[in-house]
């Protein structure tokens, strides 16, 4: 498995960068990623990350666009418009989570 | 006397008491299976019906035929699950008790779940083909339109049968050319993934094929909305697809008495270890086929590779005993490509999609994603291996769990 350095970390992350471990997250380290795939974090944003990191340690699995509109209370546009594009995608980025399945 | 309680007589559900009746004595198990519908579809035919391939009553039987004697078919449309009373009601009030559950109610398609889509053009311009009805509908519809901009979409993963969309896909492009009015047709495949299928090698070689027809590909498109006046389909991300003609599969979830009885995820999915089925939240409750959430396809070939190992496992859960047999996710189909032939896949939850050959005891080998005449004709003969053999809980020779015999990894293909 790879590993990355990042703010003098040792990171491990698979083949696209997903953060494998769970724990070597913290936010500095999110807000570093954020900076890498060019999101400006407000607020709103870490709202979402934090969402997104408690979900995954109640559930083992990373929120779809569709459970963190259910779960999460944040409709699905509003998603699209935070994390341009890829917002399932890009908000497990930065969450330090694998890329959600669902996709079988 | 214990009670064995099923719920739904589709694939997985019929599989399940076929194979569960030999197993536990009539003296110790009461089983009962509660179902809605008189009729039991073979859903894989909607695909090919659309096309002439079948008519429509090649595809229904009496859901009673294939209840073995010694399991009571009762007839009704589930309401709740009260997990902690061990019991289920049914919409007209019947209660029933067990010691054991099995949720076998599957998947449908719910248009109702996007803005616009079941509404004025619905089975006008916009059509399913996930639904008896619908694929009947979209049958009468393909006879008479002229062409125009087809567009063929995926609302959201998963979905049954993920292959589907893309083999309708690939027969109506040969359906066109046969009909003489394939340049009059543009045809769009429109899906939330990041490319043409779920698994990266198969949607490498499915992608070359959507090429090779002049199909054009429209990845990571997450819908938002169908605009019936526009006649478009809009996305999160603001892009706009016009079509003449929309055929979508809808967003699939599981029934509703799910959500309602507390037992589902956000598509009202059931939580299960994807190894025995077992319910992560109840220790009397399985839930088997397309009703549980397992990261394996949604397809009639899981279910059945599923009831390899389900009923023996059943049999020693009840029994105190250790589940010892584990689902490895199994999956294998037949995709139509059009001009009469087929390709084959077969992958689980670890092994992407193999090529070589399938080692199939019966008719022979087939290839594996590749197209040939042979694989087209494995296809339509599934369906008489379903109704006379799979449903029947009868012994077919695949193995259950995946073999790598005959079969090249992907790497190497
Ligand atoms: C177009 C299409 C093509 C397909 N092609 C293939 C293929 O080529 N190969 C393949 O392997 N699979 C294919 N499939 C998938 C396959 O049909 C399903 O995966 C399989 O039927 C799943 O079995 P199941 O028992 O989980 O669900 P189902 O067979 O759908 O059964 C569920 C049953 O539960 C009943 N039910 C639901 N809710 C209630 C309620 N509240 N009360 C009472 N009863 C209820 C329903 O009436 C139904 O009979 C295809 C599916 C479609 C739609």
């Amino acid at each position: 498995m790879p590993v990355t350095t990042l703010l003098d970390r040792e990171i491990h992350v698979d083949d696209e960068g997903f953060l494998t471990v769970y724990d070597e997250w913290d936010e500095a380290l999110g807000a570093e990623l954020a900076k890498q795939i060019g999101i400006e974090m407000t607020d709103e944003h870490w709202s979402l990350i934090r969402f997104l990191r408690e979900d995954f340690k109640e559930k083992g699995e990373t929120a779809t666009t569709r459970r963190v509109q259910a779960a999460g209370g944040v409709p699905a546009k509003r998603q699209f418009e935070l994390f341009p594009k890829k917002p399932a995608k890009k908000m497990a980025y930065i969450a330090g989570l694998p890329k959600p399945h669902g996709c079988v | 006397m214990r009670r064995l309680l099923v719920l739904g007589a589709g694939t997985a559900g019929t599989m399940a008491v076929n194979k569960l009746r030999p197993r536990l004595p009539e003296s110790e198990w009461d089983i009962t299976i509660v179902e809605q519908s008189d009729t039991h579809y073979y859903q894989p035919g909607y695909l090919l019906m659309p096309f002439g391939t079948y008519q429509p009553k090649q595809l229904v039987k009496p859901t009673a035929r294939f209840i073995p004697k010694g399991v009571n078919l009762v007839k009704g449309e589930i309401d709740v699950v009260k997990p902690d009373e061990n019991t289920v009601t049914l919409a007209d009030g019947t209660r029933l008790e067990y010691d054991y559950l099995v949720i076998a109610t599957g998947t449908t398609p719910r248009p109702d779940q996007t803005p616009g889509m079941a509404e004025e053009e619905w089975h006008r311009s916009v059509h399913e083909f996930y639904t008896y009805e619908g694929s009947k509908a979209l049958t009468e519809k393909l006879k008479t339109w002229p062409g125009g901009r087809l567009v063929v979409h995926i609302t959201e993963m998963p979905v049954k049968c993920p292959v589907a969309p893309l083999e309708f896909t690939f027969l109506a492009d040969s359906f066109f050319k046969k009909k003489g009015i394939r340049d009059k047709v543009e045809i769009t495949y429109v899906t939330p993934l990041p490319g043409a299928f779920t698994k990266p090698v198969s949607a490498k070689a499915l992608g070359g094929m959507l090429d090779a027809r002049s199909i054009t590909l429209e990845p990571d498109f997450m819908i938002e909305s169908v605009d019936n006046e526009k006649k478009a389909i809009v996305s999160y991300d603001e892009r706009e697809i016009p079509f003449d003609l929309l055929v979508t599969i809808p967003l699939n979830m599981g029934a509703d008495y799910v959500a309602k009885s507390g037992l589902g995820d956000e598509l009202n999915f059931v939580p299960v270890n994807k190894e025995t089925f077992l319910s992560k939240a109840h220790d009397n409750i399985f839930a088997v086929g397309d009703a549980s959430d397992i990261p394996a396809s949604k397809a009639g070939s899981v279910a059945h590779f599923a009831m390899d190992l389900f009923p023996d496992n059943f049999v020693r859960y009840v029994e105190g005993k250790e589940m010892t047999e584990k689902f490895d996710g199994h999956a294998n189909c037949f995709i139509e490509s059009g001009g009469g032939k087929g390709m084959l896949i077969d992958f689980n939850y670890e092994t992407e999609p193999l090529t070589g050959k399938f080692p199939f005891a019966v008719v022979g080998p087939m290839p594996l994603l590749k197209e040939s005449r042979l694989n087209h004709l494995g296809k339509l003969a599934f369906r008489w291996i379903y109704w006379n053999i799979l449903l029947r809980g009868r012994y077919l020779p695949i193995p259950s769990h995946m073999s790598m015999k005959g079969k090249v990894p992907a790497k190497d293909a």
